[in-house]
């Protein structure tokens, strides 16, 4: 009998956290440094609370892909309403899965280098892939992606696994625009160079700024974390030669999401200030809406890539598969 | 037409188990197989070269491991068995016996904590390592945690065989004037060569199936075996087709393995069963004492240095602030809950088989004993992992897989567990029937009256063996949760890799430290109610 009372008890136990909350909530996944102490997450999500006298709940997924992976397997199951944090190298195969509703939202507010047309992601940053190198471990960081990968293979580099991480897949599709054909020798050629893959870009970060490598794979706009919150210059991007591919982060409602009222506020609040003002000094990244404060001077002192690359959307969705494949042949040799 | 429902009554409650294990294994090929062929050409095309370097490095890292488990294991046993009577050989004994009961991630914590990039050792190494010591992952990491857990398994198992030399051989070779070569040459050697098949082997078969060891230590896609890569498919790139195609491919490897090993007849459960010193007449000259004195010392400090290392730093921690924090509370609790369901669950399929085991072989049907007896082990041939990726693939087809997680992980579990269970359960069972079956049938004492009057009393204390033993294997694991867990469901492994993975070592030492002593008392428990069981009925 009282085997059967802790059988009871533990099942009730699980069931708890199902039980239904009373006032509106909504349910925003996204990648896990977004929810961090150090991240927008936290603040953002007092200042939507306030407007909207609701509950905000963010889940944290490893990183931009595992996050599209985790929505794709949950399916038309899945809690999200909002889904934050996927790329424009992500957004054709999302929108291929129907699990995400138009936005419906005004894009007046949207601000990005070109023009934003589409009806279901609503872009809310951008910035640009960089290596970050430590300037006092490595004095002469390389000059383009050429040298990277043809360098001392003793000066290590921490990059992101394509898999999980929308870095990890920026890299990747960095290499491709440059190399073309050639990739997969150029990552049999880097592999030497890459003390670990992480799955996710905290991880890679912390090992960087922990000192266990000289050189990370970030954005353009790390460095001005260190500037504005640490007051140092240590901690500097090489800029390349053959430019710097380019990420617009997007978020989106799902098709459970659409029969939320506040999930479309929320995106329309994204365009905003109150979402906006937050992104350049917690998630370092280029705003890519309208800001009520102006951008830090620390902005204006970071390498400004020579190009920007980027792959479209529908390119990426029908060659992913294949191109990380290529990856993982050419890593595990 | 009353006694043919009499005749199979009894049989109930074993065939529900057996049901429960053919649903659960079933389950999850039925699931690999309607995935594999609903996707058939892109099944086929994960056959690729990273699939074909997979597997041998799969393979490569068991036989590495295997030989820098075995070979070494051969001197340290001989020096144990040379040696029978020495002050602290039965703590050696008992020592080489804890890392079985460690759970994996624990023990790779414990290699970390000694090898890392911020290991006790980094400084040392650092000076001779050109540009700075850069921490133990990939294969070097992988065999020395698997060599970690299968020397002292192999010393231990060697040891059983060395000590079934009939001590008058000893003292007739020792009468002879035999050395230590001769000796090794002429009776160690040939019980040792019958002995070492059956240990390789097995240990083969532990570390072809390996996943947290190399989850945590391999550090990249070049030092991935298929377990860990069957998880990477289903979480990293939700590939269902490459998961089917690496599935079907790590059973064939163990059913492989397995049917070897039976051919070889191996103790494919590993359990060493000591003797404990007797007179022995041995002649050791000095250099032979020498000699096996570093072989015992060496392999102690191999043993014992990861354990030394969790503790040290695991107090180094910040354990005050850890036990008060709540995600810990949560992933403890949870944790809890999960193992005692788990073992629950465990224990009580491991009484039924038995039960019905023992009732088909006593009226005469020996096919149906067998069955319920490979029922069992069958169970052991299966990775977790598999069937994992098999019921998660399934079950996404009908509802949402996290929301059905924890049965997953406490089902899963509890099967894995229950070929043990049954091994603490099966002996008392069986004998307590032969003891007691006439007289229930002379009294008419069935069902509920006979479970609670009789066999409780006497099943009270290897089921309580079984259950702790379950609770152990549960509460340690991370394979399944890896697959199953999310920020909904955490366990304490799995706040442990979660807090590894964002480099917070401190906090994951910490965490070991803690699991390791849960683990461990469990265990420690569970062989103590199992010796006091076997001293009540010896």
């Amino acid at each position: 009998m009282r085997l059967f009372a802790t059988l009871t008890a533990g099942v009730a136990l699980l069931l708890v956290p199902c039980v239904a909350q009373a006032k509106g909530t909504l349910t925003v996944y996204t990648y896990e440094s977004f929810i961090a102490e150090w991240g927008p997450g936290p603040q953002i999500e007092k200042t939507f609370e306030a407007e909207c006298d609701c509950d905000v709940k963010f889940v944290g997924v490893a990183d931009g892909v595992a996050l599209l992976n985790r929505v794709k397997l949950e399916g038309t199951s899945t809690k999200a309403d909002i889904v934050l944090g996927l790329d424009t190298n992500l957004t054709a195969e999302a929108r291929e899965t129907g699990l995400f509703a138009p936005s419906g939202i005004d894009l007046s507010n949207v601000s990005l280098p070109e023009k934003w047309t589409d009806e279901i992601f609503v872009p809310f940053d951008y910035g640009y892939f960089a290596v970050i190198y430590d300037t006092e471990a490595l004095k002469t960081p390389p000059a383009s992606l050429k040298e990277l990968v043809e360098g001392d293979s003793s000066e290590k580099i921490v990059i992101q696994d394509p898999r999980t991480s929308t870095p990890g897949l920026g890299l990747l599709l960095w290499v491709k625009s440059v190399y073309g054909d050639q990739s997969a020798g150029a990552w049999e050629k880097l592999k030497d160079r890459v003390l670990t893959v992480t799955p996710g870009w905290s991880e890679a970060y912390g090992l960087f700024t922990k000192g266990e490598a000289p050189m990370v794979l970030s954005y353009t706009t790390s460095p001005a974390y260190h500037m504005i919150a640490e007051d140092t210059d240590r901690y500097q991007a090489a800029a390349f030669s053959e430019g710097h591919y380019m990420q617009i982060e997007v978020g989106a409602i799902t098709t459970n999401g659409a029969s939320n009222p506040l999930a479309a506020k929320f995106l329309e609040f994204m365009t905003g200030p109150g979402f906006q003002d937050a992104i350049p000094e917690t998630n370092w990244m280029y705003p890519a809406g309208k800001m009520d404060t102006a951008l830090n001077p620390a902005f204006d002192k970071l390498v400004k890539p020579s190009k920007s690359l980027l792959f479209s959307s529908e390119e990426v969705a029908k060659n992913r598969k294949e191109w990380v494949d290529e990856w993982l042949d050419a890593m595990s040799k | 037409m009353s006694t043919s429902a009499r005749s199979v009554r009894p049989l109930l409650p074993g065939i529900v188990s057996l049901g429960v294990i053919v649903v659960l294994i079933g389950g999850a090929f039925g699931g690999l197989l309607v995935e594999g062929f609903r996707d058939l050409s892109r099944a086929i095309a994960a056959f690729d070269g990273y699939m074909l370097r997979l597997i041998r490095f799969t393979l490569l890292q068991a036989l590495l491991s295997t030989l820098f488990s075995v070979v070494p294991a051969i001197a340290v046993a001989r020096a144990l068995s040379r040696h029978p009577v020495f002050w602290g050989r039965s703590f050696i004994l008992k020592l080489f016996a804890v890392p079985l009961a460690l759970p994996a991630l624990v023990a790779a914590m414990g290699v970390l904590a000694l090898f890392g990039r911020a290991g006790l050792f980094a400084p040392l190494l650092s000076s001779f390592w050109d540009g700075g010591w850069p921490g133990i992952y990939g294969l070097a990491g992988i065999l020395v945690a698997h060599v970690f857990f299968n020397l002292p398994l192999a010393t231990r198992l060697l040891v059983e065989a060395l000590d079934t030399v009939p001590g008058d051989q000893l003292r007739l070779a020792s009468q002879l004037g035999m050395g230590a070569g001769a000796s090794f040459r002429l009776i160690e050697w040939p019980v040792l060569r019958a002995a070492i098949p059956g240990v390789a082997g097995l240990i083969f078969m532990l570390c072809i199936t390996s996943f947290t060891i190399v989850l945590t230590l391999g550090g990249g896609p070049a030092a991935s075996t298929l377990e860990v890569a069957i998880y990477q498919a289903l979480r990293f790139d939700f590939d269902l087709a490459r998961a089917v195609a690496l599935t079907v491919i790590q059973i064939a490897l163990t059913l492989v393995v397995v049917t070897g090993l039976i051919r070889l007849g191996a103790n494919v459960t590993g359990e060493a069963n000591l003797v404990v010193a007797r007179q022995r007449y041995v002649n050791v000259g000095p250099q032979e004492l020498l000699f096996n004195a570093i072989c015992i010392v060496l392999a102690l400090l191999f043993v014992a240095g990861p354990m030394v290392a969790i503790v040290v730093s695991g107090l180094k921690a910040d354990l005050g602030r850890l036990l008060s924090e709540s995600s810990f509370h949560r992933a403890l609790g949870t944790s809890l809950v999960l193992a005692v369901v788990s073992a629950t669950l465990a224990a009580t399929l491991a009484w039924a088989l038995a039960a019905a085991r023992s009732y088909s072989s006593g009226s005469g049907a020996t096919f149906l004993a067998s069955i319920f007896d490979t029922g069992a082990s069958f169970v052991l041939v299966v990775p977790p992992i598999v069937i994992g990726a098999g019921w998660f693939v399934l079950l996404r087809h009908f509802t949402d897989v996290f929301s059905v997680a924890p049965i997953m992980v406490a089902l899963v579990n509890a099967v894995m567990a229950m070929p043990f269970a049954l091994r603490a359960i099966r002996p008392a069972h069986d004998a307590a029937a032969e003891r007691h079956d006439r007289l229930c049938l002379s009294l008419g004492i069935t069902g509920w009256n006979r479970l609670r009057l009789i066999e409780w009393p006497v099943l009270r204390r290897p089921f309580a063996t079984a259950f702790a033993f379950a609770m152990a294997l549960s509460l340690g694991d991370l394979g399944v949760i890896a697959l199953f867990g999310s920020e909904g469901l955490k366990t304490l492994p799995y706040l442990l890799y979660e807090r590894m993975g964002s480099y917070r070592t401190a906090d994951a030492a910490g965490l070991a430290l803690l699991l390791g002593l849960f683990c461990l008392t469990l265990i420690m428990i569970a062989d103590w109610l199992g010796r006091e069981e076997k001293d009540a009925r010896g």
